[in-house]
């Protein structure tokens, strides 16, 4: 079957949310890891900041991210009317 | 579509009702064999309750949820509601190296394990970006499957089947390892009896239902094993940062580990430990070099000390323990040429306390910068692992719908973040409490934990008067990793039945993997070998039964090679992690966002993909004894930073120089990029 053309517009929000997601994904692991000596001068209750994020600030964003991708695109389904309807 | 609405929010409700039920009877059966302990409940029967009551309990669920249909037993009927897959698909995640083994290489690595925290969580996101939702609209059954259906032809399958066995079986080895370490060592059965025991209550879950079983046991196993993990934490937690939640809190007792850290360091006593270790270092090192001389000396010197107290008229056990020493000396060159090398491993011991919160720890700047490369190379790896495995891609064939699946992965991710931001804080707490309670206590009154630990296993727990002070000084003290979730129980002062409920928690874990992995291996060797390529026509029943034969043979094959308890198990984990990113994230990934990706190139990409990794691996690794310089010090176990990206380049050259996909496969990628697309001609679920 054709496209249509809401239907590229569809797929290219997608892409673009998909795409500012797994940038906050790239800097909270790579450039948080890279940089880590220096985050780990500062203090933020009692844990060296890298490691605070290490251990859970980064976790936290990931579980984040997701939940938000979930949210967006179910919105964005509806909007487009590509949703499946009302399964639960 | 409303009566499937109601159909599926009723069976969402009841669901609930019944694993509330579960939680409270389990609480239950908690408080009745704490009670039974007070009353003098022998361990041994402790142990045998929570070995039995949970096994028979996932047997049940499997007995209740048996079927022989095709949908069930592939993918639960694809009804699995977001929340339960979720809590699913973290027992499936959670192997036994989750559960007994990462607090402590947190505790003896400190920063630089967080590595693994960071790979074994973050990887869902790349799994929610860009395979859930897709996988789930294409709708098979397995891995292979949409390889398959994407690219065309038998080729690419069989790859994808032998890569997601060669993976799956690696993994599923180190499980059944797991499961049989645990009943040993908390029932007294022989390794070989726990091995089989685990591996019955396996198979009576997984063989009678299939998915549809094993994700329901698998939920009860979440429970349990979240239970276990978080009693004894809050406990400890509780007592040292004075708040039920130590997660939010563990920071300042993360500074007051610093504190003593530096505290040991600089202390008189420790430096002493230091220096004998260093010492008898470099002496064994000083023999090697002049092997048959240092042997001739030592000889002459043990003999003359001997003599000389024999001639003093020494007391008695000053004779006797230098006639031991004379006797203790090794019997030829060759015998003293292995103590010594021995010897000079206690160079390890002369270091004063790695720095827990430091990150990158080296000798130099060049030092430290490798094992920054390192940290990232193993969280890539398993990342991209994570996204890439297909005993966890194949949970999210089972939700109801697309935008489920998506849900899904939310609370997947959640569940599994549950238990590693815990991990990390138990081996800040458990360090703070050795430094403060262990360190310094005499020999004579070592806390009750210690005394018995060292003495049941000096594997994990040895602790030796080395400067002959009565005193324990840190670098005295010696601990295996698996040490730190197994004893914190007994560290915080639990009752015993504490100590049998982690077994059980490690238990559950193990159990939990092992039966998703078991599933996809059996599973690719029934649906994708034998129906899609042997037998196209055989009937619904005949490949259900064929796949309950073919698991029971995997898991003996699985069962005889743990018996023989091949080494290194932490290695071949890594390994599973970075050969199935270096196989299946290119082609999965492309396969959905580009088009243009065609057969040839994911054949070529797979295979050098796959190719890269392994060479690498099997090079550098020193097991194989090749031991080739590594590429910017990169550790094999990351070998998958190679792997991946040469994979996923080599896809796009080879289907640019190829012909493009036909329209059908352009057809069906934009099938699988829209949850609902009316007028769709391509039907691709499978029932």
């Amino acid at each position: 079957m054709e496209l249509s053309s809401k239907h590229h517009e569809y797929w290219r929000k997608n892409l673009v949310i998909t795409a500012v997601l797994l940038f906050i994904w790239f800097v909270f692991t790579f450039v948080e890891a890279w940089y880590a000596r220096e985050l780990n001068a500062i203090t933020f209750f009692g844990w060296p900041l890298a490691f605070w994020f290490s251990a859970q600030g980064s976790l936290a964003i990931y579980v984040a991210i997701i939940g938000v991708y979930a949210y967006l695109m179910g919105k964005l389904d509806r909007e487009y009317g590509v949703d499946e309807g009302d399964l639960e | 579509m409303s009566t499937a609405a109601f159909s599926h929010s009723a069976f969402n409700r009841q669901l609930k009702k019944y694993y509330s039920f579960y939680t409270g009877g389990f609480i239950a059966f908690l408080l009745a064999l704490a009670l039974a302990e007070q009353m003098g409940m022998s361990r041994t029967w402790i142990g045998y309750w929570f070995l039995f009551a949970t096994i028979a309990l996932y047997a049940g669920i499997g007995i209740m949820s048996r079927t022989a249909e095709v949908a069930e037993y592939y993918v639960a009927g694809r009804r699995v509601p977001a929340f339960f897959n979720g809590m699913a698909t973290g027992a499936d995640w959670m192997s036994a190296a989750s559960f007994i083994g990462m607090a402590g290489t947190l505790f003896l690595t400190g920063y630089d394990g967080l590595a693994w925290v960071m790979g074994w969580t973050g990887g869902y996101c790349l799994v929610a970006l860009f395979l859930a939702p897709y996988l789930r609209k294409f709708g098979q059954f397995t891995i292979p499957d949409f390889l398959a259906e994407r690219y065309g032809g038998n080729i690419v399958r069989t790859i994808g089947i032998i890569s997601a066995i060669t993976c799956s079986f690696v993994y599923v080895v180190a499980q059944i390892y797991g499961v049989g370490l645990i009943t040993s060592r908390f029932t007294g059965l022989e390794f070989g009896v726990g091995v089989f025991v685990g591996l019955a209550g396996i198979l009576v879950c997984s063989m009678l239902g299939g998915m549809k079983a094993v994700t329901w046991t698998q939920v009860a196993q979440y429970i349990i094993l979240i239970i276990a993990y978080l009693t004894p934490v809050v406990w400890l937690g509780t007592k040292h940062t004075g708040i039920p939640v130590p997660q939010f809190a563990y920071g300042y007792t993360l500074q007051k580990v610093g504190d003593l850290e530096k505290k040991i360091t600089a202390d008189p006593k420790e430096q002493e430990v230091r220096k004998i270790f260093a010492d008898r270092a470099a002496a064994g090192r000083a023999a090697l070099a002049a092997p048959d001389k240092a042997y001739a000396e030592g000889k002459a010197r043990v003999e003359q000390n001997l003599a000389s107290l024999k001639a003093a008229n020494a007391p008695a056990e000053k004779v006797a323990e230098a006639e031991k020493a004379v006797a203790a000396y090794p019997g030829s060159v060759s015998a003293a040429r292995a103590q010594w090398t021995r010897e000079t491993g206690l160079a390890a011991r002369a270091a004063p306390p790695r720095p827990h919160a430091e990150a990158f720890v080296g000798k130099d700047e060049a030092a430290r910068n490798t094992a920054r490369l390192n940290f990232i190379g193993i969280v890539f790896c398993m990342m991209f692992g994570t996204a890439a495995l297909p005993h966890i891609l194949m949970r999210y064939y089972t939700t109801p719908s697309v935008q489920q699946a998506r849900v899904s992965v939310f609370w997947s991710l959640f569940f599994i973040f549950l238990l590693y931001f815990t991990a990390p804080c138990l081996a800040v707490l458990a360090k703070y409490d050795m430094y403060s309670n262990l360190v310094g206590s005499s020999f004579a009154s070592l806390p009750v934990w210690a005394a018995a630990w060292a003495k049941v296993d000096p594997g994990l727990l040895n602790i030796t008067d080395i400067n002959r002070d009565g005193i324990v000084q840190w670098a005295e003290v010696v601990i295996g990793g698996d040490l730190i979730v197994l004893a914190t129980p007994e560290i915080a002062g639990l009752p015993y039945v504490v100590s049998g409920l982690v077994a059980a928690g490690g238990l559950a874990a193990a159990l939990s993997t092992a039966d998703g992995l078991l599933l996809t291996i059996a599973n690719a060797l029934s649906h994708d070998l034998y129906y899609k390529m042997l037998d196209p026509h055989a009937s619904t029943t005949r490949r259900v039964t064929i796949s309950k034969v073919l698991l029971v043979v995997v898991a003996i094959i699985a069962a005889y090679v743990t018996s023989l308890k091949p080494g290194d198990i932490l290695f071949l984990v890594g390994a599973a992690f970075s050969l199935a990113a270096s196989a299946f994230f290119p082609p999965l990934v492309l396969g959905v966002f580009w088009k243009r990706a065609n057969k040839w190139g994911a054949i070529v990409g797979m295979v050098v993909g796959l190719g890269v990794c392994a060479y690498y691996m099997y090079t550098r690794y020193p097991f194989f004894g090749v031991n080739m310089p590594l590429w910017f010090g990169l550790s094999p176990v990351s070998a998958g930073m190679f792997g991946l990206p040469i994979g996923l380049l080599t896809i796009i050259i080879v289907s640019y120089l190829t012909a493009p996909p036909s329209k059908e496969v352009q057809e069906l990628v934009e099938h699988v990029r829209y949850p609902n697309l009316t007028g769709d001609t391509v039907v691709s679920e499978a029932r």
